[in-house]
């Protein structure tokens, strides 16, 4: 397994890789971290003409920082500050526990943050916290900056709604507020492997109160895609209770029809889900009324 | 798609080599360099045998393009030995455990082992299990390496 003959160049800026990208069209790809992109590469499964390195298009090392309530995190902040840095404990805990599961340290030394949301495998653990945190995407193209919610990024298996000449240049996620409780749950059958489903949920509640004020849900590992479910058939506002909670998941999980493979039949990818989902919650709303660690 | 020269500061000495842009920093290492310590296993990243330390930290050398390695520190488990290929204390600790049967992964093993007692002081063993998830062992069934590893953790440990 040899990766087939494709040509390199090193960009020194974001609006260089842009360049790149809009002058070369479908025979380019981008290269972050690499840690799925040249599994790909020498399975054969991707045939590039132009490989468009990043990682020196940013200055280096990658700054992150929180301001106004926004963590940044720049897209080639590699999984290992983000399972290390003090800011993301800080502000996006769910993220730093997140990580833990991703690949092994070899991925988690090279792998960037911006290079996993932009491969959208439907099993991501990062893409998955980024639909639970509320997170943004700053994408640079032709025409300069936008922003993406990750609520409105993936688009299907290995897809996102990014343009063509798109780069991901930094990520933004609302800092946790003061009594954010989170949670972050895996079924794996063998450690470091993609997940079978995974669940990330964060839960505030309301002011002096054990009652749930607001409560979000993601999944992967259930669809074409990491999926937000749907704040209607999470309906917590004003409850608390396990039951509550276990209803919660029932709608959500009820809602999904997971494929099959050879990982996991869809029904038991959904049975996984409800489960997922309850403990989720459950250990979420502990945390944000400081019963849990 | 033509070859370019590059250096690689490999083990402390440079080299200068021509690659293609598409040949993988284990390609490189192992081919044209001659280092049989980064072996060609899986070619996923999954199995560990090609870890190397790029700047210090573990990667997989079949992950990283030759070029990409241009301007960074590799070193490879040679690296570690000492003058007349004296053998790291981490290895002697493998010897005596009996941690390498065929040894295809030892030197993975070894590296990734060093980098979680440098972060960690002393790992606990489940803590050593965690930290060698990526890297695949098909003889020994990893008793024997987790025990070279806590014994060498706890000679290093301060």
């Amino acid at each position: 397994m040899v990766a087939p003959a494709f040509d390199y160049v090193a960009a020194a800026s974001y609006d260089e890789a842009v360049r790149l990208l809009a002058a070369e069209g479908d025979e380019a790809k981008i290269l972050a971290g690499g840690q799925s992109l040249m599994p790909m590469l020498n399975l054969r499964l991707a045939h590039p003409g132009l490989l468009i390195d990043i990682n020196g298009a940013d200055g280096r090392p990658p700054t992150l920082d929180q301001a106004g309530g926004v963590l940044r995190l720049p897209a080639l902040t590699r999984h290992r500050v983000l399972l290390e840095h003090d800011l993301v404990r800080q502000h996006c805990p769910l993220l730093a526990d997140a990580v833990r599961y991703v690949g092994n340290v070899r991925v988690r030394n090279r792998g960037t943050i911006g290079g996993s949301l932009a491969h959208a495998d439907p099993t991501s653990e990062i893409g998955c916290c980024a639909l639970a945190a509320g997170a943004e995407v700053v994408a640079r193209g032709p025409d300069g900056d936008r922003t993406v919610p990750a609520a409105g990024l993936f688009a299907g298996y290995w897809a996102t709604t990014l343009a063509r000449a798109e780069v991901i240049t930094d990520v933004l996620i609302p800092a946790a507020r003061p009594g954010q409780g989170w949670s972050f749950q895996e079924m794996v059958r063998r450690t470091s492997d993609f997940a079978i489903v995974a669940v990330a949920a964060t839960v505030y509640l309301a002011e002096r109160s054990v009652a749930i004020a607001s409560a979000r849900v993601a999944l992967a590992g259930v669809a074409d895609r990491v999926v937000l479910a749907d704040p209607d058939l999470v309906g917590l506002a004003g409850r608390t209770a396990d039951e509550d909670l276990d209803a919660a998941a029932d709608r959500i999980a009820g809602r999904l029809e997971p494929p099959d493979d050879v990982h996991a039949s869809g029904a038991y990818r959904r049975r996984l889900a409800r489960v997922l989902v309850a403990r989720a919650l459950r250990q979420a709303r502990d945390r944000a009324a400081g019963a849990a660690p | 798609m033509t070859k370019r020269q590059i250096v690689l500061d490999v083990n402390g000495q440079d080299h200068e080599t021509w690659v293609l842009p598409s040949q993988t920093l284990l390609d490189v290492l192992h081919d044209e360099l001659g280092l049989a310590d980064v072996r060609y296993g899986c070619g996923e990243g999954v199995c560990g045998t090609c870890t190397v330390l790029l700047d210090g930290e573990p990667v997989s050398g079949c992950l990283t393009l030759a070029v990409q390695a241009e301007g960074h520190r590799v070193i490879t488990l040679r690296g570690l030995m000492g003058p007349g290929d004296a053998l790291h204390p981490l290895q002697e600790c493998f010897l005596r455990r009996g941690a390498a049967q065929c040894g295809f992964c030892t030197p993975g093993m070894v590296l990734t082992a060093l980098d979680a007692i440098k972060r960690l002081g002393r790992p606990t063993r489940d803590e050593i299990r965690d930290a060698l998830v990526g890297n695949l062992c098909r003889c020994t069934g990893y008793t024997k390496i987790l025990d070279a590893i806590e014994e060498y953790a706890d000679l290093a440990a301060p």
